[in-house]
């Protein structure tokens, strides 16, 4: 087991790139401590399988080095990596029985039957496979072959860290959370390092300590899932996370003021105007936002109910602005007015927080 | 690894290549050349074989017979399957699965079975020495060959699409002409192709249903080797023009090879 | 895949293959049935004769060894072109543009007419002329297959082996081309040796094109009348003479319709009777 470090880091599938769009992958610079449970969080796209892959081996990047603790594995094959993968659609060895699907990478690698049963017995009563251990592998449904995936990577004792490619893609909605729970559990029996990748940020939240939120082929932020809620760091972490995501609106920055439209705004931290190049954005998230005496005045324009909160939607001339109602929270009638909860007002200049 | 899958692949191909090589080579030498002695590539090239073939009416006559036969089967073979490879695959009918089973059973008769009663049959019809006697009678191997395929490719289309159509009040055969049958375009290619080939390369039959107004190109071969002495630069040229409607055809269709050979079951 | 829906119209879309069928398949068939039980002597005449032709072709030293050459045939083309399709699949490129270029010249043998095929191996084979006997007889061997029964069957497979590999190798790949890289990938963290993947990936994902590739190879075989008839003419002797070349002589030469029909009858069910076999385990497969 080790630590995992990515240097500077970049990966381009054409032969000759020129413009950064032309990278899969931008200068990612980066280090997975050992043992964490990580989540790869992104839209389709944003390059987060072709970093995996370049973790495991399967493919080597344009430019920078990868290292495991201090050796440099960036020539190696995925097997002399010691890294285990788990991919989006279950890979089994349709012919052979359970058993021998989970003791395949150990016969590879020459270890003798005695070890190969204890190991794979032990592995299997983990993923609660025992009872099929000798049934043939094709005819698992979806879950236990996705089950018998990992369980090849989890019966090798050199494994430095485990990848999942969406692995829950092609299981039914009512198993997903039970593998998912399932995975957590294992994480916390074996303190391997794991990664998933996945564009599902309940799936990110629940399972990993730390997510790791990519967009257009950047790591934009690594945080746990509060400090990603609470305080994201791009404007995307904030769309991209929540439900419904931030609002985020232009703003116009005087000295140390924060202006939007008429009203000022008091925000988290220090702002100056020298700070600002560029475009400049307020971000709240609709849990901040509340309904008051003073401040911005709006009008309601729509309320969705979805069971134990309200979404409101509320309009201030062309900008609209979405909140999250408690239960027995009332809308008023007339003269309505929002205001944004200090500490989780951020302020935004091209995409990136500055307070 | 690599190194040895490359050369692996350029020695079969050119063990393919290489009687084709001595046909084409072989045309292109004149007949003294030929029978004075052994050389690996024509001395002094020729096109004496091929002036022959394309001023002689007996031999180019026998390549618009070769290739109206052929054009009329495919179009026939691939015309009738289409609804029936529609039947198999969308419907579970009285003897369905027996009716598979025999048209496929077709495919397995061998033509020298066939050749002598085929001959009485298509005498007795009077179309004996046509085109569409030799057009009908490949249809006894190549409808079961466009039935299996089409039927393949159409299982993979799914059913939701007949029933979107049908909801939207397509009448059958506005929808089975205006959807279904682009939708399987690729599979008709390929079924078509099949038929192209079978009809193209049998012999036996072709034979024996033509005597003298329809009778195909590779049968002119087999006489001109037998009665007029062993004329091999013609017999050749002959043989290397036969092979290039076959490397159109294959040309067309390359991009649907790899899974065309699989019959749409992969 | 959708289940089917029950409905007996559709028969209707098959009246056409049955009208051409019937045509093509079901009158010659019982044609050769009819003939097969009783003897002409020209005229229309006809006497019925039982199963005396039967008894006869089962009885017939003559129809055993052109049996078993064809059996013997069969076995040694397949037991040659099944494995060398499958190494030809696995060592064709997978990407890149010499793809196309490698599968069209692949695929040209199965274009071309048989008899054309035949021909084209009397002049590549023929010991004075030919490039292929002129470099046996180069390499000290005496190489001449219109006189040497063993030349004749080793240039016979050798050019079935030209002409049908193809089709195994096309088969095969279209196979191979099916299985996700996905595969691969988790074979490689796996640690598998490249026999390992061959053995546990690409020959499952093969076999059901590998079992319509064997029945093909088997049925187009065992019927196999025109290219030996033209390369060697059955000959020298009778030793090339497959069963496709013996009834064409009992029926179209000796003109012999009675035993000519019961051979064909017997020659048809055989092959039914194997492809039966491979029907049934083929079926068994997609119905799993």
């Amino acid at each position: 087991m080790a630590k995992l470090s990515f240097k500077n880091v970049k990966h381009s599938y054409l032969a000759n790139p020129q413009n950064p769009s032309d990278y899969a992958l931008q200068d990612v610079d980066f280090t997975w401590s050992d043992g964490g449970a990580y989540a790869l969080l992104g839209p389709s796209g944003c390059g987060k399988t072709t970093l995996l892959n370049i973790i495991s081996g399967l493919l080597k990047p344009s430019e920078g080095q990868i290292l495991f603790d201090s050796t440099d594995v960036t020539a190696m094959s995925p097997d002399q990596r010691h890294i285990a993968q788990v991919f989006q659609f279950p890979v089994i060895y349709d012919t052979m029985t359970v058993y021998d699907n989970l003791a395949f990478p150990l016969k590879n690698r020459g270890v003798d039957e005695a070890s190969i049963k204890q190991r794979v017995e032990k592995i299997a009563e983990m993923l609660d496979l025992s009872g099929s251990l000798h049934n043939r592998a094709s005819g698992l449904t979806a879950d236990g072959k996705q089950k018998i995936s990992l369980g090849r990577g989890l019966v090798r004792t050199d494994v430095n860290a485990i990848l999942f490619d969406e692995p829950l893609t092609v299981i039914d909605p009512h198993l997903k959370w039970l593998l998912r729970s399932k995975l957590k559990e294992l994480h916390q029996q074996v303190k391997r390092t794991m990664i998933y990748v996945t564009h599902d940020q309940t799936e990110a939240l629940t399972f990993a300590d730390k997510v790791v939120v990519m967009h257009e082929g950047q790591i934009v932020q690594v945080g746990t899932p509060t400090e990603l809620f609470e305080k994201p760091k791009h404007t995307f972490v904030g769309h991209f996370i929540g439900s419904p995501g931030m609002n985020i609106f232009p703003c116009k920055i005087f000295g140390n003021r924060v202006m939007f439209e008429d009203y000022a705004l008091e925000v988290h931290g220090e702002i100056s105007e020298k700070l600002v190049v560029g475009k400049a954005e307020v971000g709240v998230r609709p849990e901040f936002i509340t309904f008051s005496n003073k401040g911005i005045p709006v009008n309601v324009v729509k309320v969705d109910d979805i069971g134990r909160l309200r979404i409101v939607e509320v309009r201030h001339k062309g900008q609209s602005f979405k909140m999250v109602l408690k239960e027995g929270e009332a809308i008023p009638d007339k003269d309505v007015h929002i205001s944004f909860d200090v500490n989780h007002t951020h302020v935004y200049c091209n995409g990136w927080v500055i307070n | 690894m690599n190194k040895i899958k490359a050369s692996a692949t350029t020695i079969y191909i050119l063990f393919l290549m290489l009687p084709i090589y001595w046909l084409v080579s072989m045309s292109f030498k004149d007949t003294s050349e030929i029978l004075g002695g052994f050389t690996l590539w024509p001395q002094k090239v020729t096109f004496q074989h091929y002036i022959t073939i394309f001023t002689d009416p007996t031999w180019y006559v026998g390549y618009i017979n070769s290739i109206t036969y052929v054009g009329l089967n495919t179009l026939i073979s691939v015309t009738v399957a289409l609804p029936a490879a529609y039947a198999f695959s969308r419907y579970r009918f009285l003897g369905d699965k027996q009716m598979f089973f025999w048209l496929l059973t077709n495919r397995m008769a061998p033509a020298a079975v066939f050749a002598l009663p085929s001959f009485q049959l298509y005498s007795a019809l009077g179309l004996f020495d046509t085109h569409w006697a030799v057009a009908l009678a490949h249809c006894l191997f190549n409808i079961p060959l466009a039935v299996w395929i089409l039927e393949g490719f159409m299982s993979g289309v799914p059913k939701e699409l007949d029933e979107t159509a049908f909801l939207d009040g397509y009448s059958f055969p506005r929808f089975f002409i205006k959807i279904f049958i682009p939708t399987v375009a690729a599979g008709i290619g390929v079924a078509a192709f099949f038929c192209f080939m079978y009809s193209w390369v049998e012999l036996l039959l072709a034979k024996t249903l033509t005597s003298v107004n329809a009778k195909p190109i590779a049968a002119i071969m087999t006489r001109t080797s037998s009665s007029a002495g062993f004329d091999l630069g013609l017999l050749a040229a002959a043989g290397s023009l036969t092979i290039i409607p076959g490397a159109i055809v294959i040309y067309f269709v390359r991009n649907y090879i790899a899974k065309g050979f699989a019959l749409g079951r992969v | 895949m959708s289940i089917k829906t029950e409905n007996n119209k559709a028969w209707f879309l098959i009246i056409p293959v049955i009208i051409l069928m019937g045509l093509n398949a079901f009158v010659p068939l019982m044609t050769v049935i009819n003939y097969s039980f009783q003897e002409t002597f020209g005229d229309n005449v006809f006497f019925w004769e039982g199963l005396k032709w039967y008894d006869q072709i089962l009885h017939s030293d003559r129809f055993h060894s052109a049996f078993l050459r064809q059996v013997m045939f069969t076995s040694i083309i397949l037991s040659i072109e099944i494995p060398l399709g499958i190494a030809v699949a696995l060592a064709l490129p997978r990407k890149g543009a010499l793809v196309s270029l490698c599968l069209v010249l692949v695929a040209l043998p199965l274009l071309i007419p048989w008899n054309v095929v035949g021909a084209m191996w009397n002049i590549f084979a023929l010991p004075d002329l030919g490039l292929l006997g002129k470099m046996i007889n180069g390499m000290g061997i005496d190489y001449n297959f219109t006189r040497d029964p063993l030349a004749a069957w080793f240039t016979t497979v050798l050019m079935d082996v030209w002409h049908w590999t193809s089709l195994v190798v096309l088969l095969s790949y279209a196979g191979l081309r099916s299985i996700p890289d996905a595969y691969y990938q988790a074979a490689k963290i796996d640690g598998a040796t490249n026999w390992a993947i061959f053995r546990y990936i690409q020959l499952p994902k093969m076999k059901s094109v590998l079992i319509i590739a064997i029945l093909l190879r088997f049925m187009d075989s065992f019927m196999i009348y025109t290219e030996p008839f033209v390369l060697t003419g059955g000959g020298p002797g009778n030793s090339t003479t497959f069963l496709s070349i013996d009834l064409v002589k009992i029926a179209l030469g000796q003109f012999d319709l009675g035993p000519a029909a019961a051979m064909s009858l017997i020659y048809f069910m055989f092959i039914l009777f194997v492809c039966w076999i491979f029907y049934t385990i083929m079926m068994k497969d997609e119905g799993k």
